[in-house]
């Protein structure tokens, strides 16, 4: 695997092509903006209805980082799910499996503004979470320090492609990338990225490999 | 024998009007029930479906909807509203003729449907919408005509399916209904009657005189390759002055730019030229259009937007720059010079390089010889299926017998089994899908027998997305400066993402340079004097018809070329001497070394789809016996291929079911098939177009249509969607259909000359522009250099 290996807040890091990231040290895998069950949820507003297979798509992929990294903990960080319900409405055979990766290992669910309070699914529910110096919540917030978010779906553009990527801004803020099958991505640049980086920031696409480039080329 | 009202006959008579012999059958059979008129441009066709609705109204004055029209532009719609007003206010008719499209008021759109016109003039999309809402059926309950305008253009498109569908649920509605098509030259005559359905009869005006159509002798022999027809230029500005106004077509929005820029740079004595395409904005179009109308342009450059039939004043030559690609086209072309019947329209040919000399020789004798092509359009295409089907219920339950029964009584779907019906609406039921995720968010459910929408609110999504014109992602182009800038019209996002700041482009005739992109608009200055980058913005790329390509293989086998010029016909007698010109029922393969590399060129004459297709399929399977190609370039009669090792024999090379496999395996990542995808999804009801608005706004939450194609081919590869996409992909830009017909053509006779070198018609292949790249890992390694280069750039490690 390629992954892009950093430091981060005295933290050492690996991004993931996935777009999971990795801290080997501490034994943690966080995965941002899954939106399982988002196909359900269009459907369920009359919506057009989509190929119900993303959250198994998800977890496939889920399942290959789990295998990978052999994590103890694995903190969800917020819109893991589309909607409050869609935990509920999870098809058995997608909610079984989810419940074989969660077996044996401490999982967080962080809170997202698409799923913001407990569900029907296990594991451990919080607003946001702090471990190793490290502070986790879905939102990134205008002064954090040593941040690690989700939310925005990132991408960035290299060589005439668009893939999803992390934003990297000093010891400050770290931005992941969208893990979920059906998400879209907000391109770099989008004034709300722009505010949060600064001039250093650096970009890491993901996709068959990772690769880094500077924010202000993405 | 319906009559003219008496007051209609002297409002004619005092004009010095006299109805065509047409115009008088088509009052004859106002009692049919179904009648295509074919008559050429400027005869009065328009007139000549409305007179049996004037006279019909005049006797008869009662409120209530009588005649509907239906025409592919608004602006059509528009144009006929006004020319039509003339007789019937002349005449002092009580007849109350709107017109309805996007533009028209909400508050006059309600109006129109509680208190319909007597004539009311649309769209097939508002059409398509009017049937949506409930009140239907008593809107059209008394609909008595329906008039159906430039039913050839409608005819070749999703938009003419979805019309007829649409013909098919008006005649349940009101059962009287008697249907008119009106029709400017075609080849195929009976098909197109089939097309409009009700049993038409096909009623052939006299055709008019012969055009006078000729090639523009440009002194200077056309450049090798390329298009543009920049080299004309002194020439075509020549002709310009010597007519009153001449419209110059070229077959993309990206050479008509070119061209128009270089015409101005030449145009030293100031004519007034203007540029008009569907890129550009609506103002800058309105502009030339109004210009146009009070005859103040000596020339407009100009695409496919101009093909429809608008009275555009008083044109007296056209010119084709490049290779018409399709005859009937041209035909209807050359029909916009003298709008007036019985006078012979003018135009000029300009063959843009030198293998189009030949085409447009053939293109020439076509014309003459009356021999018009087409492709057959196939079945109904099922995504239109779809969304009629979603329309439906919108309007209201339905039983799936009936609407079955209804439907194989348009015309494009005559054919459509039972089955095929039924798995369009379990897709648009359920989804279709092999997981059953929806059974309780079902779209339309089925009670008491009848299929209805689970959730009413779902009708405003199907709605706005009604329509199966799906345009590209365009991104406005504006002027960089202070109040929002200068809106100039639109690019496509692919174009504009391929865009650094400082490229520069031309659109609406100026260069403009790339300064950022902001939101949802490219943001540009003016840059006088450089040369511009690129443009490469839209412009479908038609293929040469078949029987256009038949004609030019025909010409070169002719032996002698008294007609082509002698740079031309000197050409054509080298490539035989030094190796052979391609024959109707042979393959002709020339393998060569040049320039270091080795060559295969293979004219297989099937349009440029179909030769793109053909390179892709022959390099993998070069690839897999070691023959290691790097690339290909095509054009619409050859494909060239270069790679290392020389191509000795063929074995099997050109075996169709080896091809088809080959297909079947490429054919399925391909971005090619992701577009058609995309289309067929949005036209199907699969996923919502995205409105400029909207987009902008939730960027985030709306993701690639490519990631549900590589789901649903990962997880249900059996899926409804899929298979459109594969059938809608065969017919359209992969175009396997004409490979196929190629080798049926050629039936195994299939040559290869080994030559030592270059040959006179390869030659010019080597100057195309669009070279493919056969590429496996090459992306991701020029990704990580980029990536580096970036880096190292900025400072950073």
């Amino acid at each position: 695997m390629s992954g892009y290996a950093f430091t981060f807040a005295g933290a050492d890091l690996v991004a993931l092509p996935s777009g999971g990231l990795h801290w080997p040290a501490a034994r943690l895998l966080v995965v941002a903006d899954l939106h399982l069950g988002k196909a359900l949820r269009l459907a369920r507003r009359g919506g057009g209805l989509l190929p119900p297979y993303e959250t198994r798509a998800t977890l496939m992929k889920l399942d290959a980082d789990l295998a990978r990294t052999d994590p103890a903990t694995v903190l969800c960080l917020g819109d893991s799910f589309d909607d409050l319900e869609a935990g509920a409405e999870l098809d058995p055979q997608d909610r079984d499996w989810l419940a074989r990766q969660m077996a044996g290992r401490f999982w967080i669910w962080a809170e997202g503004n698409h799923d913001p309070g407990p569900g029907v699914i296990g594991g451990t529910h919080l607003a946001e979470w702090q471990h190793g110096g490290l502070h986790f919540r879905h939102i990134a917030t205008p002064g954090g320090a040593a941040e690690v978010s989700g939310h925005y779906h990132p991408k960035a553009r290299l060589a005439g492609q668009r893939r999803p990527c992390f934003l990297i801004d000093g010891d400050r803020r770290l931005i992941l990338p969208a893990y979920g099958t059906y998400t879209g991505g907000l391109a770099c640049g989008d004034p709300a990225l722009g505010a949060l980086m600064g001039p250093g920031a650096v970009a890491v696409v993901t996709g068959a490999r990772c690769l880094a480039l500077p924010y202000s080329a993405a | 024998m319906t009559a003219l009202p008496p007051a209609l006959s002297d409002w004619f008579a005092a004009q010095g009007w006299q109805l065509h012999p047409h115009q008088q059958a088509m009052l004859a059979r106002a009692e049919a029930a179904s009648t295509l008129l074919i008559a050429p441009t400027g005869g009065g066709k328009t007139l000549a479906g409305f007179l049996p609705s004037l006279a019909e109204i005049a006797a008869d004055p009662r409120p209530g909807l009588h005649t509907l029209y239906i025409s592919p532009l608004k602006a059509l719609a528009a144009d006929i509203r006004r020319n039509l007003r003339r007789p019937v206010e002349g005449a002092g008719l009580p007849i109350r003729i709107e017109d309805r499209s996007g533009d028209t008021s909400q508050t006059q759109r309600r109006r129109q449907r509680a208190d319909p016109p007597h004539i009311l003039l649309t769209t097939p999309e508002s059409l398509a919408l009017l049937l949506s809402h409930e009140d239907a059926a008593r809107v059209f309950a008394g609909l008595r005509r329906v008039v159906v305008d430039e039913i050839h253009a409608l005819a070749e498109s999703k938009r003419g399916d979805q019309l007829m569908l649409g013909l098919a649920r008006l005649q349940v509605l009101a059962p009287g209904l008697r249907r008119v098509g009106l029709s400017a030259t075609v080849e195929d005559p009976a098909a197109l009657a089939r097309f409009l359905g009700g049993g038409a009869e096909v009623l052939l005006a006299d055709p008019g005189p012969e055009p006078d159509i000729t090639m523009l002798d440009t002194g200077a022999p056309p450049p090798w390759a390329g298009g543009g027809g920049r080299h004309a230029i002194p020439a075509i500005l020549d002709q310009v002055r010597r007519h009153r106004t001449t419209l110059i077509f070229h077959n993309t929005r990206a050479q008509a730019e070119i061209f128009f820029h270089h015409l101005w740079l030449a145009n030293t004595d100031n004519l007034p030229i203007a540029i008009h395409h569907g890129s550009l904005s609506r103002e800058a179009r309105a502009r030339v259009e109004a210009a146009m109308v009070a005859g103040q342009l000596r020339a407009v450059v100009c695409t496919g937007t101009l093909d429809l039939g608008i009275d555009w004043g008083d044109v007296d030559l056209v010119i084709q720059v490049g290779a018409p690609r399709n005859v009937k086209r041209l035909v209807q072309r050359i029909g916009r010079a003298n709008h007036r019947y019985n006078a012979p329209s003018k135009a000029l040919l300009v063959p843009a390089n030198r293998w189009e000399v030949v085409e447009c020789q053939a293109a020439l004798e076509a014309v003459r010889a009356r021999d018009l092509d087409g492709e057959p359009r196939g079945p109904g295409p099922r995504d239109v299926l779809c969304q009629h089907i979603l329309a439906t219920a919108c309007a209201g339950p339905f039983t799936a017998d009936a609407l079955y029964a209804e439907v194989v009584t348009a015309g494009p779907y005559a054919g459509l089994t039972r089955r095929d019906f039924d798995a369009c609406l379990t897709f648009c039921a359920t989804g279709g899908y092999a997981l059953r995720a929806y059974d309780r968010w079902q779209r339309l459910m089925l009670r008491d027998g009848r299929w209805r929408l689970r959730d009413p609110r779902s009708a405003a999504v199907i709605r706005q997305n009604l329509g199966t014109i799906i345009d590209s992602e365009l991104l406005k182009v504006r002027l960089k400066g202070r109040g929002g800038g200068v809106p100039l019209g639109e690019v496509e996002e692919g174009f504009a993402a391929s865009l650094t700041p400082g490229d520069t482009f031309l659109i609406g005739g100026e260069v403009v340079r790339h300064e950022g992109l902001r939101e949802m608009t490219v943001e540009v200055s003016r840059s006088p004097g450089r040369e511009p980058k690129v443009a490469v913005f839209s412009g479908t790329k038609f293929a040469t018809s078949t029987r256009l390509s038949e004609r030019i293989l025909r010409l070169l086998q002719a032996g002698r070329w008294p007609d082509l010029p002698a740079h031309t016909a000197e050409w054509l007698a080298l490539q035989a001497e030094v190796s052979r010109l391609p024959a109707p029922d042979r393959l002709l393969c020339e393998s060569f070394p040049h320039e270091g590399r080795e060559h295969l060129c293979v004219y297989g004459f099937a349009g440029r789809n179909a030769q793109a297709t053909l390179g892709l399929l022959l390099t993998r399977r070069m690839e897999a016996r070691g023959l290691a190609p790097l690339g290909f370039v095509c054009t619409d009669h050859a494909t060239l291929i270069w790679g290392l090792e020389p191509v000795t024999r063929l074995d099997g090379l050109f075996d169709a079911e080896d091809l088809r496999e080959g297909l079947e395996g490429w054919l399925a990542g391909n971005a090619v098939m992701k577009r058609t995808f995309r289309n067929a999804a949005i036209i199907a009801g699969l996923i919502e177009r995205s409105h400029q608005g909207r987009r902008k706004s939730g960027r985030q939450a709306a993701f690639s249509s490519d990631i549900l194609y590589d789901t649903l081919r990962r997880f249900d590869p059996g899926h409804l969607m899929l298979d459109i996409t594969r059938e809608e992909a065969m017919r359209g830009l992969v175009d396997f259909s004409r490979i196929e017909a190629m080798l049926a053509r050629v039936r195994g006779r299939i040559d290869l000359v080994r030559l030592r070198s270059v040959t006179p018609f390869a030659a010019p292949l080597f100057l195309e522009p669009g070279r493919i790249p056969v590429q496996g890992q090459a992306q991701e390694r020029l990704a990580e250099a980029a990536a580096q280069r970036l880096m190292a750039a900025a400072g950073l490690t």
